[in-house]
């Protein structure tokens, strides 16, 4: 180890965010409580950062923050054994966090991570409970960088943390990391929790709270720690792919004066060719793995068909077409069948497209959604009938929710109206 | 955020002598662990100077130079490209890494890579500062609920 200046509490939790989930996981191993886990590691951090000020970064801080936390269990486990002393005996054999085994340190560690990933996002739990729990335990952010992610309040969140910890301690959630086809059966909840923070993040443009950006990463970072972890599971790899595939194009995806860019209007040369690079390969695992393709390794794929393209011309639309196809018949839902539409009319004209479009407009899950009259609109355009393309587009503005969508859409409508009244 | 992590060239380095098993060992484990981490996005050895070849621009000039070069302190030997949250972590992985040049100083360069939140500067405090009443106002409005 060098000489390094006394480091600062940003350093100190920087460190924190990279240990934190090991070192959480490994606690809970040895205890079997994810609250008192997580209270010995913040009770660890927090001699951490009296600490190491003074005495500097440890060699190895993830064994010094190990050690202290188990020091701080076993000093609680034996006052705890000494003030109800007639009852140690009941408390051996029906608590075993208070005697746990020094040996059980040198298990495999690297399984720490996966039981944590597994309990943070067990199906008992609520979706909004899974994102909380993962984003404090295994991502290791705040209380209010939780709330601010999520534009809700720090209370929310701890409540909803608190809850969650009770749900599991009350169901007895076993500790063990499952196995075989247990363990392929709990991996969808995780992957659903990891995009959910993906799109939180990915949905936000730039110019929006700086939290956002760091969500996309944050997510991106959970994808690769989890294909590393389970490195069979497909879709796994092809959640990774999906993520690394959408951020590559995060720079092109915010016009000069904030408004959001198309896909079709892109600039491409704004693609971050290092994610692409990385999202094909991740692409490439999981379509060697496993056929048929999962949801998510289908989506990729669709991604991948628009990352290989140059130019929105040279897209293979018949290829995006037959993957929407697969997707479809996969999900049966209608919103990736609108999707497949906009492919259908990208590959054989907008009337084709229009056509499904229009037998999908009674459809009720798409009531109110925003986009099924911005695709009818985009389509009644190309086909130069701007008159119904304005109503449509008009339509799609009022639907949508968020600020800067509605703003291109009503220029669409009033470029639409210039159009069918040239005269005015 | 992404940083790039350069490796200074050294002496050594720049004279072609290859690392020996434990600290190959060493750096496959340090890598392997970046990896774990969910940080490494790319990385790479480079050769040392002589197999380069520098293009310099003056003006309209183009002028082709065979390596090797001499100032090895300002050579490259190689890079990582990371993703990381902060300096501090980019640092605290450095801090871990093996010594990379074994009987010679080294030195490690960490430095941030331009995103998409670099650009367009100018129109985010006022965006910003939308985006910051909104959540304000959401955050009173579920206050009350």
């Amino acid at each position: 180890m060098g000489e390094f200046e006394a480091p600062t509490r940003a350093t100190i939790e920087a460190v924190w965010r990279i240990e934190a989930a090991r070192l959480i996981g490994g606690l809970v191993r040895l205890v079997r409580d994810v609250d008192r886990a997580e209270d010995f590691a913040q009770g660890a951090l927090v001699t951490a950062l009296e600490r190491w000020p003074e005495a500097g970064i440890p060699d190895n801080p993830g064994a010094w923050l190990m050690t202290t936390a188990k020091n701080r269990a076993t000093d609680e486990a034996r006052r705890r054994a000494m003030m109800d002393g007639r009852h140690r005996e009941l408390e051996r054999t029906t608590t075993p966090w208070t005697t746990f085994d020094v040996e059980s340190l040198d298990e495999i560690i690297g399984d720490d991570v996966l039981r944590l990933v597994f309990i943070a996002c067990h199906p008992i739990l609520s979706r909004d409970a899974r994102v909380a729990l993962t984003l404090r335990l295994v991502a290791g952010l705040s209380t209010a960088e939780i709330a601010r992610a999520f534009l809700t309040t720090e209370v929310t969140v701890a409540q909803r943390i608190v809850r969650s910890k009770r749900t599991l301690a009350e169901a007895k959630v076993p500790f063990e990391v499952p196995t075989g086809e247990d363990l392929h059966a709990r991996i969808p909840p995780i992957l659903e929790v990891v995009y959910l923070i993906f799109n939180e993040g990915y949905a936000a443009t730039a110019g929006d709270d700086w939290l956002r950006p760091e969500l996309c990463d944050e997510a991106l970072r959970l994808g690769r720690i989890l294909v590393g972890l389970v490195p069979g599971e497909a879709e796994a790899h092809g959640l990774l792919a999906l993520m690394e595939l959408q951020a590559s194009r995060a720079r092109a995806r915010v016009g000069p004066r904030g408004e959001p860019v198309l896909l079709a209007e892109q600039d491409r040369t704004l693609w971050d060719r290092l994610l692409i690079t990385r999202g094909l390969s991740a692409l490439h695992r999981a379509e060697a793995i496993r056929r048929p393709l999962g949801p998510y390794t289908l989506q990729a794929a669709i991604a991948a068909c628009h990352a290989v393209a140059t130019r929105l011309e040279d897209t293979d639309w018949r290829r995006v077409l037959a993957l929407y196809d697969a997707l479809v018949e996969l999900t049966g839902s209608p919103v990736v069948e609108l999707n497949r539409a906009v492919a259908v009319a990208m590959a054989d004209g907008p009337a084709e497209g229009l056509s499904l479009v229009d037998a999908l407009s009674d459809h009720p899950v798409l009531q109110g959604y925003h986009l099924l009259p911005a695709v009818r609109g985009d389509l009644l355009s190309r086909l130069g009938r701007s008159a119904e393309a304005e109503v449509a587009f008009d339509e799609a503005a009022g639907l949508a929710t968020n600020a800067r969508e509605r703003k291109l859409l009503r220029a669409r409508a009033e470029a639409c109206a210039r159009r069918s009244r040239p005269s005015e | 955020m992404k940083v790039m992590v350069i490796v200074k060239a050294t002496r050594n380095s720049e004279a072609g002598v290859m690392p020996g098993e434990d600290l190959l060992a060493a750096m496959g484990k340090y890598n392997e662990e970046l990896v774990k981490a969910g940080i490494m996005l790319a990385g790479d050895g480079l050769h040392p100077s002589v197999k380069g070849k520098r293009v310099r621009f003056s003006g309209n000039k183009r002028t082709v130079v065979d390596g090797p070069f001499a100032e090895t302190k300002e050579l490259i030997a190689g890079y990582w490209i990371w993703q990381v949250r902060s300096m501090e972590e980019a640092i605290e992985w450095v801090r871990r890494c093996p010594d990379p040049m074994p009987g010679e100083d080294a030195e490690l360069e960490v430095r941030p890579v331009f995103e998409a939140e670099d650009f367009g500067q100018e129109l985010t405090p006022e965006l910003r500062a939308r985006e910051e009443r909104l959540r304000l106002e959401m955050e009173r409005q579920k206050g009350q609920r």
